[in-house]
């Protein structure tokens, strides 16, 4: 088969992530697609939205016209709040973080590696980055979840045996969701756990830069709330 | 016994004494909280080899408001201490890098958790912590780790400032602070961390006592000098952004 197809859209990359999220979770999502998991339908389970800026308990994002301009998720966006949202400085946002309240941070990447490190704050040969809340984030929360694009604009794998670029957390990433699939680092590799329609194991197995393991029974990457 | 009001009739005479050299945070996060009136009272000022401190050196959203970038590029900055001094999307290029790449003006980049609590020691007189916060990363190569009931966490300093700008909704003319939303950020704690805290405020400053003590959100005695922002055009306010192009 030819290897024209690109896979999950964005949407479904971030509902197959929010497919995760539990009842009762403390959630943030980053900057770009992770901000669509707060669209997804995940049935009746509650969950709280954090913001690095200290709004807790955000919602949908604010429909044109009626957005409140001093009330903004970390992406800058205009949001609203849920029933029983909290409002709180940055230092104390941040001990929230730190002091390891956040179920699951959602953060794009760069590249992943199959130890857990990844990186998503600095490009190569740039002098400085953009960290913003990622290492408090990545260092702190229970669960790192990643979503980005299987490969880099030139066609490079972003799912590595190392990773080249400047680490933003060590050992920290859970689960991987790409436009191929979804994917959990084991140390040694990665393992698929579901491929996304239309690619094929052979688009997958060329496009991850280490050992990859898959199930006998490999199932596609579920597109609905279960 | 009277209170003298801490009120100052013009962006300009709140910061006519800022030195060069001097050491000045600003609060905000996108667009709220940001003094976008001091900063542009500060390009007119002129102060020189200034030290920025803030969320982000700005520029990437259109429309552009003041931010610290501007200030950059008149040449009144030797050095940034900020989150992002570049965006971690190549298609968008701060106006800051180049800057920076050239060596013209240095920076230091500080993962945004750690920002807000180097604020909150300066101001709660504690001069260093530990935090996991960038362990492993190359932010924390050369400097002293400790490990602590088995993890490792890095030696952070305390980040004292000489001025602080922000932005808030609601004062009392002893400098009682109220914000909205998400306008709060990182005001705050640059409040307590500033030996002079200037202030713009969006509604009209209310005697002393008419803000509840118990819904006050920075207490006076941080707050040194408030400015009403005038309704626009006099007066720069938040706007709506731009979404970006993917």
């Amino acid at each position: 088969m030819s290897g024209s197809a690109n896979g999950l859209t964005r949407q479904q990359m971030a509902d197959r992530i929010a497919f995760e999220f539990q009842d009762g979770w403390i959630v943030n999502l980053g900057v770009g697609i992770p901000t669509m998991c707060s669209n997804t339908d995940i049935g009746d389970r509650d969950i709280t939205y954090h913001s690095e800026n200290g709004v807790i308990g955000y919602g949908p994002i604010a429909p044109a016209g009626e957005e409140d301009l001093n009330l903004v998720n970390a992406g800058g966006q205009n949001v609203t709040l849920r029933p029983g949202a909290a409002v709180v400085h940055h230092a104390d946002s941040f001990g929230i973080i730190r002091g390891g309240r956040i179920d699951v941070t959602v953060m794009g990447a760069y590249e992943v590696a199959c130890n857990g490190d990844f990186a998503n704050w600095k490009i190569t040969g740039q002098k400085g980055g953009g960290i913003g809340g990622a290492m408090d984030l990545a260092a702190c929360a229970k669960r790192v979840f990643i979503i980005m694009e299987q490969i880099t604009r030139s066609g490079a794998p972003r799912l590595v045996a190392q990773c080249a670029l400047p680490v933003t957390a060590r050992r920290v990433v859970k689960l991987v969701a790409t436009n191929y699939g979804l994917f959990e680092p084991t140390g040694d590799g990665f393992r698929l756990r579901e491929i996304a329609p239309g690619i094929t194991l052979d688009e997958v197995r060329a496009t991850v830069g280490c050992k990859l393991t898959v199930p006998d029974n490999l199932p596609q990457v579920r597109l609905a709330n279960q | 016994m009277t209170q003298k009001s801490k009120q100052v009739g013009s962006f300009r005479e709140a910061v006519q004494d800022i030195p060069d050299g001097a050491t000045i945070a600003f609060g905000g996060f996108a667009m709220p909280g940001v003094p976008f009136n001091l900063i542009q009272a500060l390009l007119e000022h002129g102060a020189r080899r200034l030290t920025l401190i803030g969320n982000t050196t700005g520029g990437a959203q259109q429309p552009r408001m003041p931010d610290m970038g501007m200030l950059v590029e008149n040449g009144q900055v030797k050095k940034v201490v900020c989150a992002f001094t570049a965006s971690t999307r190549p298609t968008d290029v701060l106006p800051f890098t180049k800057y920076y790449e050239s060596g013209e003006v240095d920076a230091e980049l500080v993962p945004q958790g750690t920002l807000a609590e180097r604020l909150r020691a300066a101001g709660a007189g504690i001069p260093a912590f530990y935090t996991p916060t960038a362990v492993g990363t190359e932010l924390a190569e050369g400097r002293e780790t400790r490990v602590i009931d088995g993890r490792e966490y890095l030696l952070e300093y305390a980040l004292p400032l000489d001025y602080a700008f922000i932005r808030a909704t609601r004062a009392d003319t002893f400098g009682n602070l109220q914000f909205h939303r998400s306008q709060r950020n990182f005001a705050p704690v640059m409040a307590t961390a500033a030996r002079v805290t200037i202030a713009e405020v969006d509604e009209d400053i209310l005697p002393a006592g008419a803000i509840d003590p118990d819904q006050v959100h920075t207490p006076g005695i941080f707050v040194h000098r408030l400015v009403k922002v005038p309704p626009p055009p006099n007066g720069l306010w938040p706007t709506r952004r731009q979404e970006r192009r993917r």
